[in-house]
């Protein structure tokens, strides 16, 4: 098992340096650059700042010289802001991501799977009805609708929280409420769903049919034998949601003004900001291939089925 | 168990935060760096007002120069040679004495080619020397700048730009801590090691969260200054920027998102005034048709203005006719008045009679909704009143500027543009259209007469001849050529309670220096 597992994290470094460097090929193949101004720079200006940037040399030393770079920790200046580098800008801003990510995937698995098993147990019920409906609605309403709707609802005509602003910035607690609200919905209904149907499932397995005709009570029968099936497809989904949700916030961070790593994501793409975008790409990738890696790990233990050798 | 109930609810209601001498301001984007020489854009301008001063400051009523750190100078009688005399009590905020020499050497780093200042061609445009030294043709020795003594620092013009005393007020001109750059390199903007010389110092800056400045007291005017504290917020939504305004949570917000202008027409705290700018489109004259001004004029007099900025923009745009927008000394060109039946009748001349056999044109312009609205308006009153066909391609900003500057404007036969002045003279809006201009004509419209009117009053002293030679030059510009479509002077729409502070005007280059500004008794 541990040799499977020091396998499988090796594996990942090759996979991040091939997206490292597809990433790396592909930004400069969009049109426009860092330094292309509105107010044009003079031509021996231009050619200095591309000096300084290096972008003067060849694609492939460029590269080279940027492999070399990375491997030093080193992401390099930011092209468009330019008083702090990128690992500047990725420290202050990740913190924010990841506990803005972590609190509503944290709120999303416990109200989910709860609803989800709820719902099962009381399949065609009303309370299942109610929420398989705000589950699609969660899935269907965008993110930039229901935003906007709760800072409109709760700040601006009821005035119970402030519009915007971001508890680690130094503004109030309640700068959580409504971002959180806002990114635990999605996630929420589609958790809700997947552990509805896998429990589902399970209800109608074998064992649990067993473990019912042997007299175990409902209570039992459901934490101790139905949920860890039930929770298989949660649990691979919830790799790819953790990192999904750390920089696909980026509407979240716009809307309520946190200083969070989705905003230099879009934001460096539309500057050309090569280098910052490299950055979020890296951390991203990174996040997501190390949680779908422990995700891998943690299914392997629950799942009696797969044994790793 | 109530009382914490109750306790719970309290810390939940969001207190009005107004603590008297703190002034928040919704500045739109991230600044791209806190150095003046490395910085373009109105966000990083606002910034710079509160923590820098040049040789001179801005009326807050006009935005004309006053002075700043320069106390009085006199100007040759051939325009060309200005000695500005600086006060004696203009320190930095660590103490360090601001000479002469420290203009000179900060209007250098502006110049060097190494600096790559994207603001250098406003010295490059008017110091004598400064264009060789910039483009590494000479070195900074040529350049018309000199410290002749402690106190007096002299610039050297290459023609009598009169317009250039009030530029001097912009970041390009900046006057830098040099001692401090030297210590620090790089690391000279970070909080810890700030230094400038303006009402404001930097206390502190959360990148993306927030920006703020604090009464600097070695400030020479430290005594006018009644702020204790400027917070600027770079909001990337203008949406949630406004409706933190309403809220209460901003004092100043500099962008009203256009989806609610309604709202805020109905609001006493809307300040709709007048901005230097023009928004227009270019033709493309690379290739037909536009090649032809008849074209051109028939496509410019088919527009109805009044109905554009009244049913699509709504903003209170002024419809203009002419490029550059009203300004003192300078009267508006009348351009070519809006006429259906003429047009039509200028686009048969140019051999297309009702539009037939008229080929498809495309409006280039960057994605936005409120540039789509007034595409979209175009090509339907185009297509109505011309009969020819209009299509519409939008692109993300850099690629769209890309696109329209490759030297045929992509193939599309028009392009949006926009164009904010940096200060108030003609030439700012004309130099554009010079024929070997490429960084801004895009649309090659190449017009000798036209040159050489610009060039000759560029090179005449201030005063209504000059102006009268600007205007000659806007005539073939416009009346003649038609060589691109003005469609409305820019206003500004800020939302800020003049009830509750002072200070704050609005001006024709929407400056509002936070100097002056301050909460009313």
């Amino acid at each position: 098992m541990t040799k499977y597992v020091i396998q499988r994290f090796l594996g990942l470094i090759p996979t991040l340096f091939v997206i490292i460097t597809l990433s790396f090929f592909i930004i400069r193949i969009a049109p426009g650059g860092p330094f292309s101004y509105e107010r044009a720079l003079p031509k021996q200006v231009l050619e200095n700042i591309e000096k300084r940037y290096h972008l003067d040399e060849s694609l492939l030393v460029q590269y080279g010289r940027y492999v070399l770079d990375i491997l030093r920790g080193d992401l390099g200046p930011s092209f468009r802001y330019k008083d702090y580098d990128v690992n500047h800008y990725i420290k202050i801003s990740l913190p924010n991501s990841l506990v803005l990510g972590l609190l509503s995937l944290s709120l999303a698995v416990i109200l989910g799977i709860s609803t989800g098993l709820i719902s099962a147990r009381r399949q065609n019920s009303t309370i299942d009805y109610l929420s398989m409906s705000v589950a699609v609605i969660g899935i269907s309403v965008p993110l930039f609708v229901v935003g906007p709707v709760l800072m409109y609802f709760f700040a601006m005509k009821l005035n119970l929280l402030p519009t915007s602003g971001w508890i680690m910035s130094g503004d109030r607690w309640t700068t959580v409420l409504m971002p959180m609200a806002t990114l635990t919905l999605p996630y929420f209904a589609y958790i809700a769903r997947l552990s509805r149907a896998s429990t589902l499932e399970v209800l109608q397995s074998d064992y649990v049919r067993t473990a019912r005709a042997k007299g175990l009570s409902e209570p039992v029968i459901m934490f101790k034998h139905v949920l860890k099936g039930a929770l298989l497809p949660v649990v691979s989904f919830l790799g790819p949601a953790f990192a999904n949700i750390v920089t696909g916030s980026i509407v979240v961070e716009t809307i309520f003004r946190i200083p969070g790593l989705g905003r230099y994501f879009v934001q460096s793409a539309l500057n050309r900001d090569y280098t910052l975008i490299m950055g979020t790409v890296i951390v991203y990738s990174a996040i997501l291939l190390i949680m779908n890696f422990i995700v891998d790990i943690i299914y392997g233990f629950m799942d009696p089925r797969i044994s790793y050798r | 168990m109530k009382k914490l109930f109750i306790l719970l609810i309290v810390l939940c209601l969001p207190v009005p935060v107004f603590s008297q001498g703190v002034f928040r301001i919704g500045n739109g984007a991230e600044p791209q760096s806190l150095d003046p020489h490395l910085i373009s854009g109105v966000p990083e301008h606002r910034i710079y007002v509160s923590l820098f001063e040049g040789l001179v400051a801005f009326d807050p009523k006009t935005a004309d120069p006053i002075p700043g750190v320069a106390e009085s100078w006199t100007i040759s009688k051939d325009g060309l040679t200005y000695a500005f005399k600086l006060r004696k009590d203009a320190v930095w905020s660590d103490g360090v004495r601001i000479t002469a020499q420290t203009v000179v050497d900060s209007w250098l780093r502006c110049l060097n080619p190494e600096t790559a200042a994207e603001y250098a061609s406003l010295l490059t445009g008017v110091i004598q020397g400064a264009d060789e030294y910039n483009t590494k043709k000479a070195g900074p020795e040529g350049v018309g700048l000199k410290a002749l003594d402690n106190n007096t620092f002299q610039m050297t013009l290459k023609s009598p730009a009169p317009y250039a005393l009030g530029m001097l007020g912009h970041y390009a001109f900046a006057i830098l801590p040099m001692h401090a750059i030297q210590k620090y390199g790089k690391d000279w903007t970070k909080p810890e090691n700030w230094v400038s010389n303006g009402p404001f110092v930097l206390a502190e800056w959360k990148p993306q969260d927030r920006i703020v400045v604090k009464k600097n007291s070695k400030y020479w005017d430290a005594a006018k200054v009644k702020l204790d504290q400027v917070v600027y917020y770079p909001i990337d939504d203008n949406n949630t920027a406004f409706n933190m305004y309403l809220n209460g949570e901003l004092d100043w917000q500099s962008v009203t998102p256009r989806e609610r202008i309604e709202e805020a027409k109905k609001r006493p705290d809307f300040e709709n005034a007048a901005y230097l700018g023009t928004y227009y489109y270019i033709f493309n004259q690379t290739k037909p048709p536009f090649n032809d001004a008849r074209a051109r004029k028939a496509f410019s007099m088919a527009v109805d203005r009044k109905e554009l900025v009244e049913k699509v923009t709504k903003g209170g745009e002024f419809p203009a006719l002419s490029y550059v927008p009203p300004m003192s000394g300078y009267k508006p060109m009348a351009g070519l008045t809006e006429n259906v039946a003429e047009a039509k009748k200028l686009l048969g001349a140019a051999g297309f009679p009702d539009g037939k056999g008229f080929p498809k044109v495309t409006i280039l312009y960057n994605t936005s909704e409120s540039h789509k609205k007034i595409a979209e308006y175009l090509q339907q009153r185009w297509e109505q009143t011309l009969g020819v066909k209009v299509d519409l391609v939008n692109q993300e900003w850099k690629t769209y500027l890309d696109t329209r500057r490759d030297g045929k404007m992509g193939g599309y036969e028009f392009a949006r543009a926009g164009w904010i002045g940096d200060y108030k003279d003609p030439y700012n809006f004309l130099f554009m259209w010079l024929s070997d201009n490429f960084d801004f004509n895009d649309g090659r419209w190449k017009n000798t007469q036209y040159d050489a009117l610009v060039a000759k009053a560029n090179g005449m002293a201030a005063g209504p001849k000059r102006m009268e030679v600007f205007q000659e030059a806007e005539k073939i510009l416009i009346e003649q050529d038609q060589a691109i479509m003005p469609i409305y002077w820019y206003t500004t729409l800020n939302m800020i309670d003049v009830k509750k502070w002072e200070g704050w005007y609005p001006n024709v280059l929407d400056i509002h220096p936070t100097k002056f500004v301050s909460p009313k008794k």
